[in-house]
């Protein structure tokens, strides 16, 4: 209690009331307001306050996704080939299945290092329940994903219910399920999938009817601007503000060009990859989770602030469970699509590179290390960069030490790019 | 405003292992009413807010809600009442959005799905009534500033259409203007027939908006005033202790040094 604050209080009173009617006179029109204007000339204004602001979104990672095409194109014109392209877009679905799961921890504002291991010990479940044991492969998959839910979610508890720290929990988990992996392989170290099985289908299935991946990007290019326009007339019908028709026009527009590009590159080759269409299918839904459903926002008050979400009755332990569950159950996702590209789980799985690039598409994309800032299309546009330049690197016939080498400048140039735009959007009043 | 008040505590103690916290506390708020609670560091000003809120159980004494004896054990009990509690740190989400915010924990749902327009149509409504102004209700909490989150925060405990909102030093760490807009939004909810418990060390605000002025000193109450009729010396004087100030207490051990 201090007495001196006392004295002020003739002078305040007035001051009070003072602002009271200045307040009265700006409630018209407060010039604070972000007031957009209406039409496409509002949509520009907004994404250049945007851009002034630091808001970049995806844009610097589409931007190097261009420079990384137009540099290995201008190398070697075999890398925008249709051949090159969709082998790159189904190699690059099993890092990118484990980094979906990574998105969903560091949203947390955790991280989860178990993940490469984790995917070696279900292919490897896999490829044994389905070789070894004979069991129907369906049943191996189902196995193999439960068994890393539930790995993920044994981390989880230690982390939520026992307190350790995560990174000390899953570097546990990372060195146990490798030790796990090579136990259950057994001697022989290497089981060979049956490359026409459902395991093995998964890379090597293609949709080979030009009209599927026509028809797909079709139906997505609908559902996109059905959903968006339906949401904009609901949103009008209750008297807030709306996304003017020209916007929404001009996203489905951008979209359309992409999805009929993509499905005309697919069509060059071999049709459109079911690891694709199972990839797009799981992002479209995690997004879907995250940004649309009560589970979704508890995972980001979590990332915003712990306490909040404790007081605001959410059940912190479950949902930091259940997001390693998740970590866990697309690791071993991602695992099985890494065993059908090499037809076989051997005792290099889930070693080596993985876990970093699975961590490092993930931030690539635009995930914050710090929570709560994500998406799970980051993953997509990550691990696109990350598996780009190794194949464009190949066609160079670059050696191994040199490609590491490049990812790692790529990080840390991302990396960078983000704490620059954070202190941008910090000066800007927005972090 | 009504004879029967809304929270009334009856010879309240409480007790953490040795110290006694608070002891024999009496306390009533009435509709319509801002009670400011006041009192040094240490009175035992937020050890009472939290027996309120469910946080720390009471010891001894009894808690009356409109009347009837009531237990508070939980922070939901204290909820299902209808008493909201605005905390000194605000318990809202930088990342989220402030329609996220003052929906979290109790998301409307259309078919499973979170029903963003309506909450945003709700957010809006919510905040045009209490004359709370922020750039857009779209943006993250990261942006506003301290006042404007204030404003958020107890935005957000009215939701759930509270009898009793208590406010945990609310301008504590804010400008002058942001100051006056909390100010002007205690007003309205007192206008709206809220009752209201304000912890604050300003006596300018607490002679700015408050009816009552309940004084807390070490776990004790030391006075009730009518801010109207009373002085602001006297309100000081019931919170340093009457007889005992700075100058007393140096005064005594000069003394008690000199007679030993």
């Amino acid at each position: 209690m201090s007495i001196d604050k006392t004295s002020e209080t003739p002078k305040d009173a007035p001051a009070v009331a003072n602002s009271e009617a200045a307040a009265a006179a700006v409630t018209a029109v407060d010039p604070r307001l972000l007031v957009r204007e209406q039409g496409l000339a509002g949509y520009v204004g907004e994404f250049k306050r945007k851009m002034r602001a630091g808001e970049l979104g995806s844009l610097p990672v589409i931007v190097g996704l261009i420079a990384i095409c137009v540099i290995f194109q201008s190398l070697n014109s075999a890398f925008l080939s249709a051949q090159n392209l969709s082998n790159i877009t189904i190699t690059m679905v099993g890092t990118g299945m484990i980094s979906v799961g990574i998105v969903f921890v560091l949203l947390l504002g955790e991280i989860d290092l178990s993940v490469g291991s984790v995917s070696g010990a279900a292919s490897a479940l896999a490829a044994v329940s389905a070789v070894n044991q004979g069991w129907p492969e369906w049943a191996a998959v189902l196995v193999a994903v439960a068994a890393g839910a539930v790995i993920g979610a044994a981390h989880g508890f230690f982390f939520a219910v026992l307190g350790a720290p995560a990174f000390a929990v899953t570097l546990a988990g990372l060195l146990f399920w490798l030790g796990f992996m090579l136990q259950v392989l057994g001697a022989n170290g290497t089981i060979n999938l049956n490359s026409d099985g459902l395991i093995g289908q998964l890379t090597t299935y293609f949709f080979s009817d030009v009209a599927a991946a026509y028809g797909l990007a079709a139906v997505v290019v609908a559902v996109f601007f059905a959903t968006s326009f339906l949401g904009s007339r609901r949103r009008e019908a209750a008297g807030i503000p709306s996304r003017p028709l020209s916007e929404t026009a001009l996203r489905t527009a951008l979209l359309a060009v992409v999805a009929f590009a993509a499905a005309y590159m697919y069509n060059q080759y071999k049709g459109l990859p079911l690891a694709t269409v199972i990839f797009l299918a799981f992002l479209v839904f995690t997004d879907f989770v995250l940004r649309r459903t009560a589970y979704g926002r508890k995972v980001f008050a979590l990332g915003g602030n712990v306490e909040a979400s404790r007081r605001a009755g959410i059940n912190v332990t479950a949902i930091r469970i259940s997001v390693f569950a998740i970590s866990g159950f697309f690791a071993a996702v991602g695992g099985l699509f890494l065993a059908s590209k090499i037809a076989s789980a051997n005792q290099s799985a889930g070693t080596g590179d993985l876990l970093m690039n699975a961590i490092a598409a993930a931030v690539i994309g635009g995930t914050s290390l710090f929570g709560g800032r994500g998406r799970t299309w980051n993953a997509l546009l990550g691990v696109m960069v990350i598996v780009s330049i190794q194949y464009g690197l190949q066609l160079e016939s670059i050696a191994e030490p040199v490609k590491y080498m490049i990812t790692a400048g790529v990080l840390l140039t991302t990396v960078v790019i983000d704490s620059i735009t954070r202190k941008t959007q910090k000066t800007a009043g927005r972090a | 405003m009504s004879a029967t008040p809304v929270l009334a505590l009856r010879g309240v103690s409480k007790r953490f292992g040795a110290v006694q916290a608070l002891t024999d506390v009496e306390l009533e708020v009435h509709a319509g009413e801002v009670v400011a609670l006041v009192g040094d560091n240490g009175a035992g000003k937020s050890t009472l807010v939290k027996t309120i809120a469910g946080v720390h159980p009471i010891d001894e004494g009894a808690i009356e809600w409109e009347g009837k004896p009531v237990q508070i054990n939980k922070p939901n009990d204290a909820q299902n009442l209808g008493i909201a509690t605005v905390y000194q740190d605000l318990a809202l989400c930088d990342n989220i959005d402030v329609v996220g915010n003052l929906f979290l924990g109790r998301e409307i749902k259309r078919r499973g799905i979170l029903d963003e327009v309506e909450m945003e149509r709700r957010a809006r409504e919510l905040l045009t009534t209490l004359s709370i102004r922020i750039p857009s209700v779209r943006i993250p909490i990261a942006s506003l500033s301290g006042g404007q989150r204030q404003t958020v925060a107890i935005a957000r405990s009215m939701l759930g259409e509270p009898q009793l909102v208590i406010l945990d030093e609310p301008t504590a760490a804010l400008g002058v203007e942001q100051t006056a807009q909390v100010l002007d939004l205690i007003e309205r909810l007192r206008e709206r027939g809220h009752a209201v418990i304000l912890i604050s060390h300003n006596m300018a605000d607490v002679k700015a908006v408050a009816d009552k002025v309940a004084v807390l000193r070490l776990g004790r109450n030391n006075g009730v005033f009518e801010v109207k009729t009373t002085s602001q010396e006297e309100i000081i004087s019931a919170i340093t202790g009457a007889t005992e100030n700075a100058v007393t207490r140096r005064a005594a051990r000069t003394n008690g040094e000199v007679s030993k």
